[in-house]
């Protein structure tokens, strides 16, 4: 800290490098695959019909969620070592990808329990603790949104960013907590009350393992490169502005 | 005063907030024993410069070294060697005068033995023994300004600053914080004192500096100034004083104005 | 140089009890909010005694959730008036005790609104809520709130929203403290077998503790500038 540098090093905005443009033509021929496999191969459930296939994307989006989310912690410790806010971007990148992977979550989510639960909605414990998950990244917004002072808003989002880490580890973990959920799951045994369960089929194992791959870490990573990459556009116009002005 | 060395001592300061530097390259040494008047207009740095060398705030770069131990590195050493008087009171308004430097004393680890002492002749310096056992929210801006002194010193700080001292004062008010500042300074008290006031800057400083846009552009000893000048000093060191090696407007980066 | 750790941290929460005895501040509001909130509680839900077995510990955690972001706000703005934090970072100290000592003083004053809460449940509900492990997990659960939440409020209270922020800040972080605190209470007081709740305190305790490590250890971060 004692030979602290001008740390503004919001870098000149550059074309797209060959790798993210190779990165997101494969993400994209990758959702398309995904899609072929969750619509067409994998085979359509004998209980629950067609619907069933929403799953291929609805549990994928939760593990985008989680490593997004994973990545602003890591941006956060980062930063707080480093005070690089090139830390700070992967983590404002990991909270906004993350958010929208959560709302695919809960979305998909909702729309598949419309015909199994018979609801849009319920106050299942895990619903419950998503639901406030969610919130607690708005509420990483609002507070950066709440600072005016650039450092200072880097490091409080750090630290906030790493303390609501606990709520996804409370939503992932939530089954083991309350017995009373009806949320099935997939890895390992379903509580006893899970509703809307289906057995694992060599098809549905194939079309999750391609999901997984695709909607919980190809559209991530690219979606948070670019976001990165906007972010250190937007510092830069900044730093650009506040030259012109106190110069 | 020149000889006798410096108690604390800046090279090359820099502090830059949101890509906006507040302060340039600043270069500053303080003897022992100088009382260093600090001028300059709103935003000129005044403020951060003494929070940086108390350790509120850490610079961008440069280093800022008092009684030989370095700034970010050895700062809980530094910070011992601080006071520092700003204009809140930095006091606790639910507590007495006395247990206000109660705390204070734990906090920088005056020894127990001392204390008492110690405090009651700071009471007495700062003309508050009588109200000791009052709480501080019942006092008036100026006797809060004392007992906010008081506290600054109950460490014996090598260094004492002042952060805009007068803003809140009425003139009695203010006249009195003079004869303490004073008194202080005539104990051989080191201290910095950032005002907007120059004749009350003029009378108790030993050395007056300016600052402007991030830089020194001043720096005299006050009796160099004459008693009535200082005012036509003070207006033509921020005026055409803007140092030529500061970064240029860039043309080539303009952009079209929106019409 | 440093002034010892211990001697800060009890100064500081010394300094806090002293002026809180004084004015009593913080306990006068929080205990008036606590209050209220139990009795509107208590009339909004017209409940006979098993539905009043399964909500008063409900009842009970979220008066004290919301009472202790009132006495955080209060707590840190009363630092934050006359500038008096900066007195405290002024100070040779190291930060963290800084953190400890405005924690045990939440922590203190938050325990005692827990502790007029459980009698005034007993008498309003008509559920005994002073057993020793509802004592138990009271200290547990308002243990955790206050380590996120003195970390939070010291945060909140350098931003434009401050007192509204705490709250939309806080409130998701400590749930799962919540949570397993509501848990517990509930199965206690309607008699079950000490088996099928004692893991609650347990993982209570864990999260106090990584609570209690995260906070300790980014407070420097939150306070520095």
């Amino acid at each position: 800290m004692a030979q602290a540098k001008p740390k503004d090093f919001a870098q000149a905005p550059t074309p797209a490098p060959n790798l993210l443009r190779i990165l997101t033509l494969v993400t994209v021929i990758g959702v398309v695959i995904a899609l072929v496999f969750a619509l067409n191969i994998a085979g359509t459930d004998i209980e629950q019909g067609e619907v069933q296939r929403i799953f291929y994307v609805h549990m994928p989006a939760f593990f985008g969620a989680f490593l997004a989310f994973g990545a602003t912690v890591l941006g956060g410790i980062m930063y707080l070592w480093k005070r690089d806010p090139k830390w700070d971007r992967l983590a404002v990148a990991g909270v906004e990808v993350g958010f929208a992977f959560a709302m695919i979550n809960l979305i998909t989510g909702s729309i598949w329990a419309r015909p199994i639960w018979n609801t849009w909605w319920t106050w299942d414990p895990r619903l419950t603790s998503e639901a406030i998950m969610v919130l607690t990244y708005a509420a990483y917004m609002m507070l950066r949104a709440g600072i005016d002072n650039m450092d200072t808003r880097r490091r409080f989002a750090s630290v906030y960013g790493i303390l609501a880490f606990a709520t996804v580890l409370l939503t992932l973990f939530i089954i083991r907590f309350r017995e009373d959920t009806i949320h099935p799951t997939v890895v390992g045994n379903s509580p006893q009350n899970a509703q809307g369960t289906f057995a694992a089929s060599d098809g549905v194992v194939t079309a999750l393992m391609v999901g997984l791959v695709i909607w919980g870490l190809l559209v991530p990573v690219t979606l948070m490169w670019y976001r990165i990459r906007l972010e250190n556009m937007l510092d830069w116009v900044n730093r650009k502005k506040m030259e012109v002005l106190s110069a | 005063m020149s000889d006798t060395p410096a108690v604390l001592s800046i090279r090359e300061l820099v502090k830059i907030y949101d890509f906006i530097p507040v302060l340039r390259q600043l270069d500053l040494d303080v003897a022992q024993g100088d009382c260093v008047a600090l001028l300059g207009p709103n935003g000129s740095g005044k403020s951060t410069l003494l929070r940086l060398i108390a350790g509120l705030i850490k610079p961008s770069s440069g280093t800022i070294e008092i009684g030989g131990w370095q700034m970010p590195k050895e700062a809980a050493a530094v910070r011992a060697q601080i006071g520092m008087v700003s204009h809140q009171s930095l006091l606790y308004g639910n507590l007495t005068a006395r247990e206000n430097l109660v705390f204070f004393a734990r906090l920088y680890d005056v020894p127990k033995n001392e204390r008492d002492d110690r405090i009651a002749a700071l009471l007495e310096q700062v003309g508050l023994t009588k109200r000791a056992e009052s709480l501080v929210r019942t006092f008036s801006r100026g006797m809060q300004q004392r007992l906010s002194i008081a506290r600054a010193l109950l460490h014996s700080p090598h260094v004492l600053l002042f952060d805009e001292p007068y803003s809140g004062l009425d003139q009695d008010a203010a006249a009195m914080l003079d004869d303490i500042i004073r008194h202080t300074h005539q104990d051989g008290q080191t201290m910095m004192i950032s005002t907007h006031l120059l004749e009350r800057a003029q009378q108790v400083a030993t050395r007056v500096m300016i600052l402007n846009r991030g830089r020194v552009v001043l720096d005299k000893q006050a009796v160099a100034i004459a008693e009535h000048q200082l005012a036509s000093v003070y207006a033509q060191a921020i005026a055409d004083k803007i140092p030529s090696d500061a970064p240029q407007p860039r043309i080539e980066t303009s952009v079209e104005p929106a019409s | 140089m440093k002034t010892g750790f211990w001697q800060v941290t009890f100064a500081i929460l010394r300094k806090d009890m002293l002026a809180e005895i004084r004015s009593r501040e913080l306990l006068s509001v929080m205990g008036l909010f606590a209050l209220l909130s139990v009795l509107i509680f208590s009339f909004a839900l017209e409940m006979d005694r098993e539905a009043r077995e399964t909500a008063i510990s409900g009842v009970i955690w979220v008066t004290v959730a919301f009472a202790s972001i009132i006495g955080l706000n209060r707590s840190m703005s009363s630092e934050r008036e006359q500038g008096s934090f900066d007195a405290l970072l002024l100070a040779p100290v190291d930060r963290s005790a800084l953190f400890l000592g405005k924690f045990l003083g939440n922590f203190v004053v938050v325990l005692l609104v827990g502790l007029i809460l459980l009698p005034l449940g007993t008498l309003l509900y008509n559920i005994t809520l002073i057993t020793p492990w509802v004592l138990v997990i009271l200290v547990l659960g308002i243990f955790g709130i206050s380590t996120t939440g003195t970390l939070l409020a010291a945060m909140t209270a350098q931003t434009r929203a401050r007192d509204a922020l705490l709250s939309i800040a806080m409130l998701p972080i400590v749930l799962p403290v919540l949570l397993a605190s509501v848990r517990a209470t509930t199965s206690i007081i309607s008699g079950d077998p000490t088996d099928l709740w004692i893991s609650w305190p347990q993982i209570l305790l864990v999260m106090d503790v990584i609570y209690m490590v995260l906070c300790f250890f980014t407070f420097g971060f939150i306070i520095e500038e």
